[in-house]
């Protein structure tokens, strides 16, 4: 066999050492950094008043109250809802008990599913498709306009670091099959061809 | 050029003007006969300007479309990438839109930082001149458009269809370009004197690095009948600038557009993403599962596509009016070219 002539051991070696202390610190620094943008995104999350919506209400030993045990997984899909009452004069909304069905001249629309089951959460969804839909006011950036009372006109002003940092919390989050009903839409008529 | 009669729109300082930050980009221009289409003082097209009809058009509520393209002097766009042109910078395109008379025109243009960027303009009544229209779209009084009102889009209309696709250029394209035109394909226009296709791009020199085997035997959709061609074809047209496999919406699974690279393949594709899949959009009362279906119910994509639902109509912008043609040829397709495969593969896994 061909001897390895001695500085290019040495120099293998050293190379060696490097890649086993820069990597794992590479490693170590990206997993932190991750820790990071999820422990902000659980800031933002608690602090822009997601929870009010898109987990549902209970009713607790003290009053309604937030039920965790299925946070940001929007309307159960088991809670099915009567057409919503007729409001007259100045009222031009109505709530449910659960916080998550809305009534008013848009229709009536359903809180989604922010967790990261597959099928009925955002699962498949990226980070772009998240940011798009809060820049856009529509569904992945490009389909059905999402609904009131999502306050888009507020949270299109997060920057991009705060979409991918609440993206990412949402994706550490336990996935909750849920499937939330599809929108309802406005008693209006709707336009026809001539 | 006359001064533009009176709009029954407001302007706004704002514009859809979309370079980066420091890029060298002149403003957009505030009267559409100050972007090149036309020969000064005049509403004929400029030396340069060549129209083309895509075989597959988008359906936009019946109105009447024309299309010109124009490069800058002595460019050509690179087609080497068969599926994804890439376009010089200074590519302009123009689409006006009319019931009847012109009521806007559409500028998509490609930027010195080679970004695109996307202007409307709304049409006097004369026919003068057309002026920029706001950055977040108009509603423009029309009595020939459904209700009486026409929807001009903001920018961010445009870019919800332009940038769902691998290139924002959606209708002029390998496919659409292809002088072996469908004749089934729903509203397609025959192409006019003048109007620009493959061949005729290559022998202008518009057109570089195209396989030379899409000359000889110009794309064309692989299905088993002339019905699932025009459906395949009426699907990429219409749907496939965002249900695509390389732009933002891959994570669907959901692939309606067609490859001019790979036609057999691409055809596949769409059947294997279309057959055999829950749809994840689910209609009240449950009479819909599935994409597409054999049984009871009928399929997620003809629901949504003849929905008076504006919350569940597909596409879900640009379109206010039921495509009845459109939707016949694909209710054809699903009956007579796909049930009978999905009736026996029911009865066989029962």
């Amino acid at each position: 066999m061909k001897r390895i002539p001695l500085e290019y051991a040495i120099l293998g070696v050293a190379v060696a050492a490097t890649l086993a202390v820069v990597h794992p610190a590479r490693a170590q620094g990206a997993a932190e950094r991750t820790a990071d943008q999820v422990k902000r995104g659980q800031y933002l999350v608690s602090t822009s008043a997601c929870h009010d919506c898109h987990t549902p209400w209970k009713m607790g030993p003290k009053g309604p109250e937030p039920d965790m045990t299925r946070a940001l997984s929007g309307h159960p899909e088991n809670v099915a809802m009567p057409p919503p009452p007729k409001l007259e004069g100045p009222w031009v909304g109505a709530m449910a008990a659960t916080m998550t069905a809305w009534a008013g001249p848009w229709g009536v629309s359903f809180t989604a599913n922010l967790t990261p089951d597959p099928e009925t959460g955002l699962g498949k969804w990226t980070k772009r498709n998240f940011i798009e839909t809060i820049r856009t006011g529509r569904h992945m950036g490009r389909g059905r306009e999402v609904l009131p009372p999502m306050p888009i006109a507020v949270y299109r002003n997060f920057t991009d670091a705060d979409l991918e940092a609440i993206f990412s919390y949402l994706q550490s989050l336990p996935a909750i099959r849920n499937r939330v009903p599809e929108p309802l839409p406005p008693s209006t008529p709707v336009a026809t061809a001539k | 050029m006359k001064p533009v009669a009176i709009f029954a729109i407001t302007l706004s300082a704002a514009t859809f003007a979309a370079a980066a930050p420091g890029a060298s980009v002149e403003p957009v221009p505030q009267r559409l006969s100050e972007t090149g289409l036309f020969v000064p003082g005049s509403t004929r097209m400029a030396s340069g300007v060549m129209p083309f009809s895509p075989q597959y058009p988008l359906w936009s509520d019946g109105t009447r479309k024309r299309r010109w393209i124009q490069l800058p002097p002595g460019a050509a766009i690179d087609a080497s990438r068969v599926d994804a042109w890439d376009f010089p910078v200074g590519t302009k395109l123009w689409k006006e839109f009319g019931y009847g008379r012109a009521i806007e025109t559409r500028l998509i243009e490609r930027v010195a930082d080679g970004s695109w960027r996307f202007a409307t303009y709304v049409w006097s009544a004369d026919g003068s001149d057309a002026l920029l229209a706001p950055a977040d779209g108009a509603v423009v009084p029309v009595s020939d458009a459904p209700g009486g009102r026409y929807a001009v889009p903001g920018r961010g209309d445009c870019v919800a269809c332009h940038e769902g696709a691998a290139v924002p250029v959606l209708g002029f394209t390998a496919l659409q370009l292809s002088p072996d035109r469908d004749p089934l394909a729903p509203h397609a226009d025959q192409p006019r004197a003048g109007d620009v296709d493959l061949r005729s791009l290559v022998a202008r020199g518009a057109l570089r690095g195209l396989p030379s085997g899409l000359l000889a035997a110009p794309p064309r959709i692989e299905a088993p009948s002339p019905t699932a061609r025009a459906a395949l074809g009426y699907l990429h047209g219409n749907c496939g600038h965002c249900h695509n496999a390389a732009g933002a919406l891959t994570g669907l699974d959901l692939v309606l557009a067609q490859q001019a690279d790979g036609v057999a393949h691409s055809s596949q594709r769409t059947l294997e993403s279309l057959l055999g899949h829950a749809s994840r959009f689910r209609p009240h009362g449950g009479e819909a599962t599935q994409r597409i279906a054999a049984g009871r119910g009928g399929s997620v994509l003809t629901l949504r596509m003849k929905t008076d639902n504006p919350l569940a109509r597909m596409p879900p912008l640009g379109v206010r009016v039921v495509d009845t043609e459109g939707v016949a040829l694909i209710e054809r397709w699903i009956a007579n070219d796909l049930k009978p495969a999905l009736s026996t593969s029911q009865e066989t896994s029962r």
